[in-house]
């Protein structure tokens, strides 16, 4: 039963608090490219990948009590903050679903700022460009973010470890 | 005269019952409209399974592609003049617009799902693979199929072309809304486009509406807001697709079972064996799919002969509305009652979620999330649309998620005859309490 939330609250139980919608938009798509089975669609928007599945998926699961949102008010936005509960716990113990060992990679994602997660989710969305194409895709659909050559740089060892 | 400037020597006009006219006058517009990629949109419904619940919503995806076309037509129109729009751009809108859902396939929320396949990939496959369409686009310059797909993708460097063709405020969403609404014959989902097209802007790298056209777009959210209860999210609907996607599953373990199937699933094969290609995928439509199920009545085995009956003659499942947190501890009982009663509830007990449905709400989000509606102040300052107006923050902060659970009524009044002990346990845990 609701096998695909059970997979995002597995997620959670593992990483603990995410802060951000786009920080865990990006970290699920990341994780999936990278082969762990999570089943959201995901499009390109102004921001990169994004899924409205996953959004959806996620207030499904705050509606039920197994996942907790706070909401923080910032000076132009707002930020969330999410994390399981002990009711979602319970119902992971009882439907618990068959995934691989992905805590190393969740965590190593997890110590990195959105806008860099952004960075290596746009790479990812176009993996079957060639290296260098890559990199001038990134910069022609998100050429304010100013990304550097070390953060690129960055990025690729990143999505090299992630894939080993 | 070069393709990309050609014109018709007269304007064509689709008579349209949204729009009234959609007016062509490019040739290549005229051109795509003839590929056969976008003829078969004709056999693709715009709303899937919804016609069993709508009688009128059998209209396809070639209307709804014409709709969206004719709606950033006049976008454009209104914008010729203005600061930030390039002229030069316009046959890409348009062309984008047009062949936005080129990759739809039959039935495609189900079939996408069992499949696993994507109809925007398809859609990219279709106007840079070996097609017409493609050939088409790279008359009017080499490379110009390729600026299609990355608008149609989103990945396109122009963010205020991508704009027009999807954002929270979009061509796509103001004909779906509408030509729904009007299809299914509901009430809801009107709104003053007119006045939205009037007020809309062009700005560096979006479109965004002008503060004093907020009552127009605070109208679009509603509609939107309502057409999803009413229409996307209907109950009756979500079983058809429960079935539908139940008749996939089991023609898929069939097939990998090595069923002898009286009709074989020909067209479905190479989907089952993962190596479909691009010729595959458009020899699908309705018209073939409904072939199949149609045929499958009469299949030896009880479950693919069964789903394919309720489809077809529209026997569909019951629901109850269905709390995973407090069923938590019956979930395993009732799966075995099902099993004691000799139905299989991997095909006859379903939970429907609403994120497994494709459509979306307005949401403001929150900063990097997703791009939300701006409006442009006096002051040339943008403001989120739901900070400004308490109609759209009222609809954003609401609960919008159930689950429902399907079972087959008919299937366990049978049943009753000769167990009515465990059928009315079944249903004591499907309402709390009660009898068939």
């Amino acid at each position: 039963m609701l096998t695909n939330h059970t997979k995002i609250m597995h997620f959670f139980s593992i990483v603990g608090e995410v802060t951000g919608r786009k920080k865990l938009q990006k970290m699920i798509y990341i994780l999936q490219a990278c082969g762990v089975p999570f089943e959201e669609k995901y499009n390109f928007h102004f921001y990169g990948p994004y899924s409205e599945e996953l959004s959806l998926r996620i207030e499904e699961l705050c509606n039920l009590g197994f996942i907790e949102e706070e909401k923080e008010e910032k000076s132009n936005y707002f930020q969330y903050h999410y994390q399981i509960t002990e009711q979602g716990t319970q119902f992971l113990k009882q439907f618990q679903t068959d995934m691989p060992d992905f805590s190393s990679q969740a965590h190593l994602l997890l110590n990195k700022s959105s806008r860099f997660l952004e960075l290596v989710a746009t790479m990812l969305f176009f993996k079957d460009l060639p290296k260098e194409e890559v990199e001038k895709k990134v910069h022609h659909v998100k050429p304010k973010q100013n990304y550097s050559p070390d953060e690129f740089k960055e990025a690729w060892e990143l999505i090299h470890t992630l894939k080993q | 005269m070069a393709y990309k400037d050609e014109k018709l020597h007269e304007v064509k006009v689709f008579k349209d019952p949204v729009h009234r006219y959609v007016h062509v006058r490019d040739r290549v517009i005229w051109d795509l409209i003839g590929t056969p990629e976008f003829q078969r949109l004709r056999r693709i419904k715009q709303l899937g399974t919804t016609y069993l619940t709508f009688h009128g919503a059998e209209h396809s995806r070639f209307n709804h592609s014409l709709g969206v076309y004719e709606i950033v037509r006049r976008i454009i129109n209104n914008f010729k003049d203005r600061e930030h729009w390039n002229e030069k751009n316009r046959l890409l809108c348009l062309c984008a617009a047009l062949l936005h859902d080129l990759g739809h396939g039959p039935f495609s929320h189900s079939f996408e799902k069992v499949f696993k396949l994507d109809h925007e990939y398809y859609t990219q496959q279709i106007i840079l693979g070996d097609t017409e369409s493609n050939r088409i686009l790279e008359k009017v310059y080499p490379g110009f199929a390729q600026e299609v797909a990355d608008v149609i993708n989103k990945t396109h460097s122009n963010k205020l072309v991508v704009s027009l063709i999807s954002s929270q405020i979009d061509a796509d969403r103001m004909d779906y809304l509408q030509r729904d609404s009007y299809f299914t014959g509901v009430s809801y989902g009107h709104f003053d486009m007119e006045r939205i097209l009037r007020v809309m802007r062009p700005i560096e790298d979006q479109v965004v509406i002008k503060s004093t056209g907020m009552h127009a777009v605070e109208d679009y959210i509603m509609s939107r807001y309502q057409m999803y209860w009413q229409v996307y999210f209907h109950p009756v609907t979500r079983s058809a697709e429960v079935i539908l996607t139940k008749i996939f599953d089991r023609v898929k373990f069939l097939y990998e079972s090595g069923y002898h199937f009286k009709l074989k699933p020909t067209h479905f094969i190479s989907f089952f064996n993962k190596e479909e290609n691009l010729q595959d995928y458009l020899n699908l439509d309705e018209a073939v799919v409904h072939y199949y199920f149609q045929m499958w009545q009469h299949e030896e085995d009880k479950i693919l002969s069964d789903l394919c009956e309720r489809f077809i003659n529209r026997r569909l499942f019951k629901y109850v509305e269905f709390d995973p947190n407090k069923m938590m501890n019956s979930w395993v009982t009732l799966t075995q009652l099902f099993k004691d009663m000799n139905i299989d509830p991997e095909y006859y007990l379903v939970v429907d979620s609403s994120s497994d449905l494709p459509y979306d709400f307005y949401r403001p989000g929150e900063e990097g999330e997703r791009l939300p509606i701006h409006l442009l102040m006096p002051n040339g300052e943008l403001r989120e649309l739901s900070r400004e107006s308490e109609v759209v923050e009222a609809i954003s902060g609401k609960k919008r998620t159930d689950h429902k659970l399907y079972y087959p009524l008919d299937r366990l009044e049978q049943a009753k005859k000769k167990d009515k002990k465990t059928v009315q346990q079944i249903m004591r845990i499907l309402h709390g309490q009660g009898d068939v």
